[in-house]
């Protein structure tokens, strides 16, 4: 279709536009504004468990003590959302998902992922896209807990992703051979998520 | 949320150019377009849009909004607030006028809708009634608005967008900032909502961050349990 030139639009934003943004994405500065489809539930970590299960030889379960007890691991860098915010310059602590993977040991059939949350939620994502140092459990921002707003205790972090790829309060990890939509991609929401794609709804190449 | 279902149309439509047909500015904050589609899009109340911005050279900036027309209305309504410093909203309430042309896409989202099957109440703040006024002008379309109760809290009466419309149609209405009629300013009172939960399956909360933690939490405290409440929350982007 022929794109609509909107009169007088110039864009006050741009000339702070870095190259590290995303395509329709704009820094959101400090702000970092929460999307979530429920009630943020009250998660004590004591009670909160993650489970790596499905298509692998040793399904496993680690205690918020146990998982702390695994090599930490630390992110650094750009998160972006799907409702056309990029945060820069974050900083994540928790532990990598290889580690979890390291003991599970995913078959090889094993191609996709279902992460699962505490409330229900699900998302899925290619196997490919959590393992080689791309995804982590995350329980510290900023070096201070995770808050419940943000997914505390604990949320997946895929931040090569759009951000609903990282699930907060994320309790099971679920291996699988073929891929399913989770709960936003049933809502319209694409099935990887590349945001240097645009890849934003279904049906986007 | 155990078991999501899916109300809406799954994928979006390719963008399309919306044409201003009608524009409002409401007080300092508040502009309303009515936007003439050269591809209509269906979509159910609740479901929001992209509406996209191109400057001559190609740059572009986009934002969602939430639809305020019914599905039936022949053109596309929105509701934008203008936050301070908003290169889209901004843009919006600053620049635009009739005849202007935007692209959009849409619609977006299949989990904060309603299309009459359950007996709902919506609790919203500030624009947060934006997605709800599509789904009372359904519903009165429909003659189902015994089905949809709406509790819709402003600050003002001029602050708080559709606070006629709202009002005409029988919602409460609850401003914090002056007084309704013999209602002092407040935020719902817990013996103020609690007729409106009577028989309800299911809760929608839209509004800001901080009005979504207020009014999930009082609804929970008045024992609406909390895998029947849907929440639409946003956080300031321009």
């Amino acid at each position: 279709m022929r794109m609509a030139v909107t009169r007088g639009f110039t864009g006050k934003r741009r000339a702070a536009r870095p190259e590290r943004l995303p395509p329709g994405q704009y820094d959101t500065g400090s702000d970092w504004p929460v999307l979530t489809a429920e009630a943020t539930p009250d998660l004590a970590p004591e009670d909160w468990t993650i489970t790596v299960d499905g298509l692998v030889e040793r399904p496993h379960t680690w205690s918020w003590r146990e998982a702390h007890a695994l090599p930490g691991s630390t992110y650094f860098g750009d998160i972006h959302c799907v409702t056309s915010w990029s945060k820069l310059d974050t900083t994540f602590g928790g532990v990598s998902v290889d580690e979890l993977f390291a003991v599970a040991g995913p078959l090889p059939e094993a191609a996709y992922v279902m992460a699962h949350s505490t409330t229900g939620y699900t998302t899925n994502l290619p196997l490919a896209d959590v393992t080689g140092g791309k995804a982590w459990l995350a329980w510290e921002y900023d070096g201070r807990p995770l808050t419940p707003e943000h997914g505390g205790p604990v949320r997946l972090l895929v931040p090569h992703l759009y951000f609903w790829k990282s699930a907060k309060f994320v309790s099971r990890l679920e291996l699988m051979a073929e891929d399913r939509p989770g709960f936003w991609e049933q809502n319209g929401y694409h099935d990887r998520g590349d945001p240097w794609l645009e890849q934003r709804y279904q049906g986007d190449p | 949320m155990t078991a999501p279902v899916t109300d809406g149309t799954v994928a979006p439509n390719p963008w399309t150019t919306g044409r201003v047909a009608e524009m409002e500015r409401i007080g300092d904050h508040l502009v309303r377009l009515r936007l003439e589609l050269a591809e209509r899009f269906a979509f159910v109340p609740g479901q929001h849009c992209v509406l996209r911005l191109r400057a001559e050279d190609g740059y572009t900036a986009q934002r969602d909004y939430s639809i305020a027309s019914d599905p039936a209305d022949p053109l596309l309504e929105l509701m934008v607030e203008c936050l301070p410093g908003g290169e889209v909203s901004g843009h919006l309430h600053d620049e635009a006028r009739v005849g202007d042309e935007l692209e959009l896409r849409g619609p977006i989202g299949g989990w904060f809708t309603w299309t009459g099957e359950q007996p709902s109440l919506c609790l919203t703040g500030g624009t947060g009634v934006v997605p709800i006024i599509s789904m009372l002008r359904y519903a009165r379309r429909l003659d189902l608005a015994d089905r949809l109760r709406i509790c819709a809290v402003g600050r003002s009466r001029t602050e708080l967008p559709y606070a006629d419309e709202l009002l005409a149609a029988g919602a409460f209405v609850a401003l914090t900032r002056e007084n309704l009629g013999d209602r002092v300013a407040s935020p719902p009172y817990p013996s103020e909502l609690e007729p409106l939960l009577d028989g309800i399956e299911r809760a929608y909360v839209c509004g800001s961050v901080g009005f979504a933690s207020y009014a999930v939490r009082t609804l929970r405290e008045l024992g609406v349990p909390a895998d029947t409440i849907r929440v639409e929350q946003f956080g300031a982007t321009g």
